[in-house]
Formats: C-alpha cells, sequence, structure tokens
C-alpha cells in the first residue's frame, strides 16, 4: 500500500496534511498523529475477534479488512478478486452479516465478530455448506469459493430472519428457498469457471431441501 | 491510497464539528463508496470521521404519520422493515435493486444518496473530467456515453446519479436533515438535494462543507401500487440504465421519477397529470427537451417502454 507514489506531493497536499496533524492533537478519541507532515502511515490499535478468538494489531489506517486478515493475520482462504466490491471473493461474516471484506476498513472494526472461511470448519470439521460444496462439486479453481460459501451460510440465515429479495414475490409474506431467491442473493459472488448451478445445488442441499 | 487519519466521534455534533476543523476531512459511513475511490486516489482525504457510532441507525414513526429513517440504517435494514415494506414499497424495490447483499449489508442511507457516478471517465484518472478535475474537460461528450445521462446535463459533464435508492425517495417526496458544525439544523426536498451540473459537475448536492445528514423523512403513506421497474445490463447487480419508480392509484393517477437518465432523479410533476393517459403521454412531456448523445438516445424509447411496463403491472 505504501507505493512510491505515496511519497509524491505536491505542495497542496502537504499543507493539508501538516493542518490535519496539527488538528489531531486536540482529537478527544481515535488516531494519535505519530508523523507529522509527509503522507506517511498513520497507524492505529484494532481489537477483532476473528474466528472466535481476539486478535489484536495496530496497523496502518488504510488496511482493509481483508488484508488485515490476509496479511497480517495469515488467514489466507479470503481472496481478494478485484479489491472493490465487484466480485466477492473476499465475502465474510461480521457482527453476524456478510460484507465485501476489502470495502472497509479494519480500524473501523473495533471489537467486531469476524467469520472467515477458516472460522466455519476446518478439513476434519466441514461445515454442512463446505461439505456440500465438496459433494456438488461447487467449484473449479476454487478461487471464488471461500467468499460463495461464506455468502451461502448468510444467504440461508438472510432468508430464514425474513430478509426480502428482488425476486420477492410478496414484499408482505415471508421469502422460501428456491433456486431464484438463492440466485438473486448470490448474486454479489462472481464465479469466473461458472460452477454456478452447481453452487446452487449445494446451497439447496443445504437448506434442507431436495436439489 | 493516500495516508489519512481517522476518527469515531459518538454524537452528530461531534462528527460535524470534527469534519468543519479538520482540512480536507471526510465522514466514512459504509465505506463502500468512499474507500472504493480512494483507492483510485480519486478521492483523497487526509482525516476520515467514522459516523457508524452516532446512533443515527432507527427507523422511528413521525408525528405527521410519516416514517424517520436514520442516516446510517443500513440498506438491508431500510428495505426489511416491515413498515417500509406495507407502506412505502417502491423504496423497499429500489434497495433490493441495487448492489448485492454483501453491499447493501453495509451501505447506509446517507452513503446511497451521497455515492458519485460511474461515469467510465471519472473512474479513469488518466482522462479528462470536469467532475474529478474541474476545468479538465468532458471525456465522455464524444465518448462512451451510453450509460450517461440524457436530460439535465450540460456541456460541462453528462454523467447520471447511478443509484435506486434516490429514485424512490424522489417519487415519495423525501426530507433530508442535516446538522452542520455549529449544531444548526435544516431540511432540505429530495428534489432540491441533487444539483444539475451546469459548469460546476464537481458540486453534487445542496450539502455544505461539514454538512452532516442525520436522517431522511418520508410523509405518511400515499397508498396506491408501488413498482420500482430497473432495466439493465444483466439480471442482477449492475446500476440502471433506465429505471422507474412509480406509485399508482386504482384510478390511474400517479406519481413517477426516472432514475439512470439524468445527474439526479428525474421527475416532471407537470408530466403527471397524464398518467391515466399512458405511457407516452408521460414521457414526451419528462423528456421534453432531451439532449441524448448518440450512444444514449435509446434510453428515451426504452423509459417509455419502461413506464409502460409499470403502468401494465400495476393495472394487473
Ligand atoms: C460493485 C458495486 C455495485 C453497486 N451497485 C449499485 C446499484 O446497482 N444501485 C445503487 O443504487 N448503488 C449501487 N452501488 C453503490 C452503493 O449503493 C453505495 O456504494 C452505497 O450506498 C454507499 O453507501 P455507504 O454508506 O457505503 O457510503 P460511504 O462510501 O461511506 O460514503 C459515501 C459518501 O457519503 C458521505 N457520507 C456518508 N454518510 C454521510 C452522512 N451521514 N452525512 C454526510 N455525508 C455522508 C461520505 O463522506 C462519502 O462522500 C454499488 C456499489 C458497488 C461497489
Ligand atoms: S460526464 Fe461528467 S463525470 Fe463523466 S467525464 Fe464528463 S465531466 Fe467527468
Ligand atoms: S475482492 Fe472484495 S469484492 Fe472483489
Ligand atoms: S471456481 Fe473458479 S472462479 Fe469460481
Amino acid at each position: 500500500m505504501t507505493g512510491p507514489g505515496d511519497f509524491d506531493l505536491n505542495r497542496r497536499e502537504l499543507v493539508a496534511g501538516g493542518s490535519a496533524a496539527a488538528a489531531l492533537t486536540s482529537l478527544p478519541r481515535g488516531a494519535h498523529a505519530e508523523t507529522t507532515s509527509m503522507d506517511r502511515p498513520t497507524r492505529m490499535k484494532v481489537s477483532l475477534t476473528v474466528n472466535g478468538q481476539r486478535r489484536d494489531l495496530e496497523l496502518d489506517t488504510r488496511t482493509s479488512l481483508l488484508d488485515a486478515a490476509r496479511e497480517h493475520l495469515h488467514l489466507t482462504g479470503s481472496k481478494k478478486g478485484c479489491d472493490h466490491g465487484q466480485c466477492g471473493a473476499c465475502t465474510m461474516i461480521v457482527d453476524g452479516r456478510r460484507i465485501n471484506a476489502c470495502l472497509t476498513l479494519a480500524v473501523m472494526h473495533q471489537g467486531a465478530e469476524i467469520t472467515t472461511i477458516e472460522g466455519l470448519g476446518q478439513p476434519d470439521t466441514l461445515h454442512p455448506m463446505q461439505a456440500a460444496f465438496v459433494k456438488h462439486d461447487g467449484y473449479q479453481c476454487g478461487y471464488c469459493t471461500p467468499g460463495q460459501i461464506c455468502s451461502g451460510v448468510a444467504v440461508l440465515a438472510e432468508i430464514k430472519a425474513g430478509i426480502p429479495s428482488h425476486v420477492t414475490a410478496d414484499l408482505n409474506a415471508a421469502s422460501q428457498v428456491t433456486e431464484a431467491e438463492i440466485r438473486e442473493r448470490m448474486s454479489g459472488n462472481i464465479c469466473r469457471c461458472g460452477a454456478y448451478s452447481n453452487i446452487v445445488e449445494a446451497i439447496t442441499e443445504v437448506a434442507g431441501r431436495p436439489a | 491510497m493516500k495516508s489519512f487519519t481517522y476518527e469515531r466521534p459518538g454524537s452528530p455534533a461531534e462528527a460535524a464539528a470534527a469534519v468543519a476543523r479538520t482540512p480536507n476531512a471526510k465522514f466514512i459511513a459504509g465505506g463502500t463508496n468512499l474507500l472504493d475511490l480512494m483507492k483510485l486516489q480519486i478521492e483523497t482525504p487526509a482525516h476520515l470521521v467514522d459516523v457508524n457510532a452516532l446512533g443515527l441507525d432507527t427507523i422511528e414513526p413521525t408525528p405527521e404519520g410519516g416514517l424517520r429513517v436514520g442516516a446510517l440504517v443500513r440498506n438491508t435494514d431500510l428495505a426489511a422493515d416491515a413498515r417500509v415494506r406495507k407502506d412505502y414499497g417502491v423504496l423497499s424495490r429500489a434497495l433490493l435493486a441495487g448492489a448485492s447483499g454483501q453491499l447493501r449489508n453495509k451501505a447506509t442511507t446517507a452513503g446511497n444518496l451521497l455515492q458519485r457516478t460511474r461515469c467510465p471517465y471519472f473512474y479513469d484518472t488518466a482522462q479528462a473530467c470536469n467532475k474529478r478535475q474541474p476545468g479538465s474537460g468532458c471525456s465522455a461528450l464524444d465518448g462512451i456515453s451510453r450509460q450517461l445521462a440524457v436530460i439535465g446535463a450540460s456541456e460541462a459533464c453528462i454523467a447520471t446519479h447511478p443509484g435506486d435508492m434516490a429514485v424512490a425517495m424522489r417519487v415519495l417526496d423525501a426530507t433530508v436533515e442535516t446538522v452542520d458544525a455549529k449544531g444548526a439544523t435544516r431540511k432540505i426536498a429530495i428534489a432540491d438535494f441533487h444539483r444539475l451540473p451546469g459548469d460546476t459537475p464537481q458540486i453534487e448536492t445542496a450539502l455544505k462543507p461539514g454538512e452532516l445528514i442525520t436522517a431522511v423523512t418520508l410523509p405518511k403513506p400515499l397508498g396506491g401500487t408501488h413498482i420500482y421497474r430497473k432495466v439493465r445490463d444483466r439480471a442482477s447487480y449492475a446500476y440502471a440504465l433506465v429505471s422507474v419508480a412509480a406509485v399508482v392509484q386504482p384510478d390511474g393517477s400517479g406519481r413517477v421519477a426516472f432514475g439512470g437518465v439524468a445527474p439526479k432523479p428525474w421527475r416532471v410533476e407537470a408530466a403527471e397529470t397524464d398518467m391515466a393517459r399512458g405511457a407516452k403521454a408521460v414521457t414526451d412531456k419528462v423528456f421534453a427537451g432531451a439532449k441524448p448523445t448518440h450512444e444514449n438516445a435509446y434510453k428515451l424509447k426504452l423509459a417509455e417502454r419502461t413506464l409502460t411496463a409499470a403502468i401494465t403491472e400495476a393495472r394487473a
């Protein structure tokens, strides 16, 4: 994240950066400005509960939740496909909800409960969704798979919680676990290998309906 | 991404004051638009004020019989709220037609209103763009303009407001509530919230620097049939080419706003008297004076047909 360009400052940025740091000395809470004027990293402490374990980190404020997991906690199951919210490979479950970990900052998640693919299940203790993906061949290269599985788990929870979708016919009725519902709700997870039909079968099986 | 400092204040007044006193500071809510743009150095704030701990995440009834939606209410929660589903179906539908499940879980009411355009040249820092770099020119005018505005634009910029939620808010006549660093509050009608570009396309809304959105209020329910119809390049997870938010009453009268066609949700109230006469009568008036490019003239026909479909659906 600290490419050479980060140190190319023009005068305007230098001035703005300098006064931003000055203003920070009076802040009640939050970042400590450890640098003066250059575009140097600002580091902050953050504690996350990742897969049930408390992890204390000190990170550059720019670190996404995805990079915190992959580069700092060495949980490399979550993948970086696009880094722009467009593919879903980075999907994690944070405080019970699936999000794109690439489009959020680690420091915004002080105290959060985070579940990554590693926390859903391990090779000898597979989560039912992981087992179903294996059984139904819900992947080819596997790059999108951790995101697909985290998303799939959350999708079933969302249907159960009564959250409607674009294809829910009656907004005032509960939505059902249909193929159309699963496909629509999984649209934020792109699979370049096109394993979609097997992914739908795997999720359908876990939902307790015959595929 | 440029380096920045970060704080997470606990009250709206503190948050507004923090942005006002810090040069080049920005609020961050869900972060799904701002961080995207920061990664590309299209946005380069030196300080981020996180608004997630301000307690603005509830939906409350108003004395007038409407709903007051906190600025930090997530798109998922707004779409799923039982009162919104029952009385403001067009809003639920618009939200559910936008982005993906993961993004809606993060995206907030205020952040959604303030999302920036998806014009391809705005995103390409190697191209001229008056919105990104005022005075540099507009690459879209004779470039790729298939997705861009057909009305309300200017010679300086033909970008659209790309969102869905705001189109529903416009048809419902919502009001945006704000607070500034001095603690002064104000109410902005959604019709006046997004600006037309004129020769300052970098100024997109009526918000003043440092002004914090605290809520969006919805007036009392309109009744009628609520429809949000979005036409896009794929069935899900894509921005609108054209969208129609409509509330149609049993006698055929109603309201309609269009998305994907202009720098703001596009609604012409005077055209709505023709609703009962069918789509063409309405779109002829709504799009009078349109200036499409050779690439996006299709949107005029598409808008008429999408409204026809919406009216047909309402009658069914
Ligand atoms: C891949 C992708 C697809 C998408 N598809 C769609 C789509 O189909 N339809 C659609 O409508 N949207 C779509 N979106 C956009 C998405 O809806 C927005 O990114 C989201 O709504 C922004 O909300 P946020 O809370 O994350 O905003 P942020 O990114 O946190 O903030 C956006 C802006 O609002 C400002 N801000 C935030 N809160 C406040 C406040 N309370 N007061 C004042 N200023 C504030 C910030 O400073 C920033 O400038 C898509 C996004 C992505 C990445
Ligand atoms: S249309 Fe607007 S956003 Fe797009 S290149 Fe022109 S000035 Fe920039
Ligand atoms: S890496 Fe996060 S959505 Fe693609
Ligand atoms: S399995 Fe290869 S991208 Fe999905």
